[in-house]
């Protein structure tokens, strides 16, 4: 009696799993609303109610692709050309823009909101793609270690290089992590090529420690993140000191973390927006677009995806203007020097600094 | 040309065999020629066409030397270093009962689940810079700097390794050695050998098969490692899983990042090839014991020290990085700033408690449950995919045929592909009519089940060989139908090895991450992608919900592991 009992079990066991596994792909199934297919990067996040907002304006449901990194999007986007897989691409970078333009995705559109967005971020003077919102990559300090130490803040690259700093900087290495590129461009834009790889030498005898992401510089390595590592100063975001305070366990005053933001010492990142080749709805695309760069959704940026908004109206949370710094002189480069130069700089780091 | 009627008899015979492994194979060849060798093909050609065009754009003899010869050394060392543990292991399991045994083989599974960022945690809260060992030596010694450098070196990839794979061999091998009937040991033993010379000249021969297997397999995910090599390693390690992934993400280079994919996938086949090469011959075989015949407490002193020191160092190894990290999910991280070292000592369940709200208002949140219900059904499925497929494989292969020669290989070559060139050659392949997959979930547990499947074939095989034909002639011979025999005789024998490959099949699904992140539509997030979410961003409580996510998953699934364990057939007595 007893073993039928436990067919039955088994039975029963086999049957949900069967059940539960096809009714998984419902989304799948096409409704009669319009769709509106946004291709973007896995660290896109938004507010529910700011792109309901939007889907009952026009009566659509937005639907987002996240495919892996901003590099692993990119290149989504660039094998489906021609049948794309999504109307709208989200999440360009400038390391990555003259790739993709390359590669000739988008369709220019000159949104009426490009008005309120100041020109120096608008990098494609023809508009196939239009800037959405920017940070900075910056060296991150632990504010109580300085303090306990009675140590001087850094407040220039060459700074790092005295001996007072030997080994209290983490950073990741640039071919496999986004903020390690960023620092490494930084270097670049201070220094010129190949002036960096002699710098790289001197952090390198400066006891530089190099991890291979940056969730091990972070959470491994830096003494003011939960990990509590050894090394109080990380390559990591501008916006990191602000996030540190929101996602503090227990309700904080003060960062624990600020940013080091001396010339030359952030490297800013602008991400991009384009509406891809070949979208049967371009009218609609061309309203999203619209939306995302307007006051709403760049309010919403911030505490979403801890960048900031271009649109100058938008207007900044409280966590931001209290914790977060904006250097007056980050760098930048030439996204098509980088595209074209990206690979030797990172071979000749990676000859000086790790071998 | 006259033929004999002897002679067409056989004639005939072998070609009805040969039918019988055609059809056999037909469903496990289609799927793999549309999920595994189309996506590759795309891939390839795609690659093939830009590199015409544009050429391959880096000085590949670097690219490709130095991680080549990297790869086979550090896969070798690990998968040497595995088997030392693994195969006393097994042995323990397979032959001796303990008070928490059960327990321990579960625990002992976990591992093989946790997404890398996790289990590089874990090791970094146990012997990294600030960890426990380096804070308690550098009080009790009373040193400036932490003693113990563990992490970005080769010492922390080989110990990674063996962490992650060291439950490969006690399933494979420990599921075969529970089986194997004891009598020629015996006999051995009668005749005056050694236990030693008995264990090399007994016991290992007759567990050749299954040990080539799991050494295989273990070879092969060292050999395809990525994150370990990146998160443990260091900067200064590169295989060329490592290569291809940032040739392919980073680079943007497709020809660049195919011709290394090629380059792995030809290995894995030598690999694959010659480890069939060397055990073709057919297994002993004999009565597999089906009741735990051969397993008692451990007697002699030796045996106890055995069992109590494997116990011992499967609890330092596996289960004291995985407990830390669980304890830590618990524990309040947020030290007072500026009372640095002082560890917080507090207690909370905060974590638990912020996975189940939406702080943020965030489009993209992930209710934990909902959560776990993807990561199951997508395990479950893989479970029935790869079994289904698996079972059919096995019963072609343990038939002489010259077309299990040619397929056989090509069935190990999922591990050997890059999770990246896969989730590449997925977009070009299902990107259009007639298999517009791209936007269905079928994908993800197609992907789980490529992997999954060598393991459920590696794990059935030994099962399936070992029953000796004398016993199905006895059950046919007394009047049993083919159905009735394959009831009474095949799968009760079968049960043990399908359990643990469905074992497997879960585990395999339940942990990964590369080819989910790639195909997963955000509607159905899987708890590696969710915790993956958490530690990407700074502060306190994402790390702490980074780590209750992991422990959830650990939960999971230890618990579905020990349910399935529970499940005792009808008619099987089987003790797993």
């Amino acid at each position: 009696m007893k073993s039928n009992v436990r067919i039955a079990v088994f039975v029963t066991l086999v049957l949900a799993l069967v059940v539960g596994a096809c009714s998984a792909p419902k989304a799948g199934e096409s409704t009669e609303q319009t769709i509106l297919t946004v291709m973007t990067h896995d660290s896109f996040a938004a507010s529910e109610g700011v792109i309901a907002a939007f889907e009952d304006e026009y009566g659509v449901e937005v639907r987002f692709v996240r495919a892996g990194d901003t590099g692993a999007a990119l290149n989504k986007a660039i094998l489906s050309k021609g049948a794309p897989l999504a109307d709208v691409f989200f999440g360009v970078d400038n390391n990555f823009l003259s790739r993709a333009l390359e590669e000739d995705l988008f369709v220019a559109y000159h949104s009426p909101l490009l008005e309120e967005i100041p020109d120096a971020f608008e990098l494609d003077r023809e508009y196939r793609v239009l800037p959405v919102d920017y940070g900075d990559v910056c060296i991150n300090y632990d504010k109580a270690y300085f303090d306990e130490q009675g140590l001087a803040l850094p407040a220039s690259l060459a700074d790092l290089t005295q001996p007072e700093y030997a080994g209290l900087l983490v950073v990741q290495n640039p071919a496999t992590s986004s903020p390690g590129l960023a620092f490494l461009m930084a270097t670049i834009a201070e220094y010129g090529d190949p002036g960096y790889l002699d710098y790289w030498a001197a952090l390198r005898e400066n006891d530089v420690v190099v991890v291979s992401d940056w969730e091990t510089a972070y959470y491994g390595n830096f003494s003011a993140s939960s990990g509590q590592g050894p090394q109080p100063m990380v390559v990591s975001y501008g916006s990191s000191p602000p996030a540190e305070v929101i996602f503090a366990e227990t309700a904080l005053t003060e960062a624990p973390t600020a940013s080091l933001v001396g010339k030359n010492m952030c490297y800013r990142q602008i991400e991009f927006v384009g509406i891809l080749k070949g979208t049967e709805q371009q009218e609609l695309a061309e309203k999203f677009v619209d939306f995302i760069l307007g006051k709403t959704f760049q309010e919403d940026v911030p505490l979403q995806m801890f960048v900031f908004p271009v649109n100058e109206n938008a207007v900044l949370p409280e966590e931001f203007t209290a914790y977060a710094q904006i250097p007056e002189q980050p760098a930048q480069l030439d996204s098509a020097e980088i595209t074209a130069r990206r690979e030797a700089w990172i071979t000749a780091w990676d000859e000086v600094v790790l071998r | 040309m006259t033929s004999s009627p002897a002679a067409s008899l056989t004639d005939r015979r072998k070609r009805a065999n040969r039918r019988t492994v055609l059809f056999l194979w037909a469903v496990p060849a289609a799927f793999l020629l549309v999920f595994f060798f189309s996506p590759l093909a795309a891939v390839f050609s795609t690659a093939a066409k830009t590199a015409l065009s544009d050429g391959l754009g880096v000085d590949l003899w670097q690219r490709i030397w130095r991680p080549l010869r990297f790869t086979f050394f550090q896969a070798g060392l690990s998968t040497l270093l595995t088997l030392l543990l693994g195969l006393p292991a097994a042995y323990v399991f397979a032959r001796f009962t303990f008070p928490g045994k059960k327990l321990l083989r579960v625990l002992a599974t976990l591992p093989f689940i946790l997404p890398t960022v996790v289990a590089a945690a874990g090791f970094n809260a146990f012997l990294g810079p600030r960890g426990l060992v380096n804070v308690a030596l550098m009080r009790w010694l009373d040193l400036a700097a932490p003693p113990v450098a563990f992490m970005n070196t080769l010492t922390a990839i080989l110990v990674a390794h063996v962490f992650y794979n060291v439950s490969v061999v006690i399933r494979v091998v420990g599921s075969a050695w529970a089986q194997m009937n004891t009598r020629q040991e015996q006999v051995a033993r009668v005749l005056g050998a050694s236990a030693w010379r008995t264990l090399w000249e007994v016991t290992l021969p007759l567990l050749k098969n299954a040990i080539f297997g799991a050494a295989l397999l273990v070879f092969l995910f060292d050999f395809t490692s990525f994150g370990v090599i990146l998160m443990l390693g260091g900067p200064k390690f590169a295989t060329l899983e490592v290569e291809i992934y940032l040739q392919a993400m980073h680079m943007l280079n497709l020809p660049a990042a195919g011709l290394l994919s090629a380059i792995q996938l030809g290995v894995t086949l030598i690999l694959t090839v010659a480890s069939s090469r060397l055990h073709t011959q057919r297994d002993t075989k004999m009565m597999p014991l089906l009741h735990n015949e051969a397993v008692r407490r451990p007697q002699s002193r030796g045996e106890k020290w055995l069992v109590g020191g494997i116990a011992l160092i499967l609890i330092l190894l596996l289960v004291l990085p995985t407990g830390s990290l669980a304890l830590r999910s618990v524990t309040r991280l947020d030290a007072a700033r500026g009372e640095r070292g002082a560890v917080a000592a507090a207690l909370t369940l905060d974590y638990y408690r912020e996975l189940f709200t939406n702080r943020q208002g965030s489009l993209f949140y992930v209710p934990p449950i909902a959560a776990a219900r993807n990561s199951l059904l997508y395990a479950g499925a893989t479970v029935m995919i790869s079994l289904v497929l698996g079972l059919l494989v096995t019963y072609a292969l343990a038939r002489r045929s010259r077309v299990n020669r040619v397929l056989e290989p090509l069935l190990m070559l999922p591990l050997g592909a890059s999770a990246v060139t896969l989730g590449l050659g997925f977009i070009l392949a299902f990107n259009r009519p007639p298999l517009q997959l791209l936007s269905s979930p079928v994908l993800v547990p197609i992907a789980h089940s490529l992997v999954a499947l060598p393991f459920v074939v590696r794990t059935l095989q030994p099962a399936l060989v070992s029953i000796p034909d004398s016993l199905r002639q006895a059950a046919a011979s007394m009047g049993a139908s083919p159905w009735q025999v394959w009831r009474e005789v095949d799968f009760p024998i079968m049960t043990r090895a399908a359990l643990v490959s469905a074992i497997f099949a879960f585990t395999i699904s339940l942990g990964e991450f590369g080819a989910t992140s790639f195909l997963s539509r955000p509607e159905y997030p899987t708890l590696p992608v969710a915790i993956f979410r958490f530690l990407s961003q700074p502060g306190a409580l994402n790390y702490g919900q980074a780590l209750a996510m992991s422990t959830l998953l650990m939960l999971v699934c230890g618990g579905s592991i020990l349910l399935l364990e529970q499940l005792r057939l009808p008619g099987v007595g089987i003790e797993l």
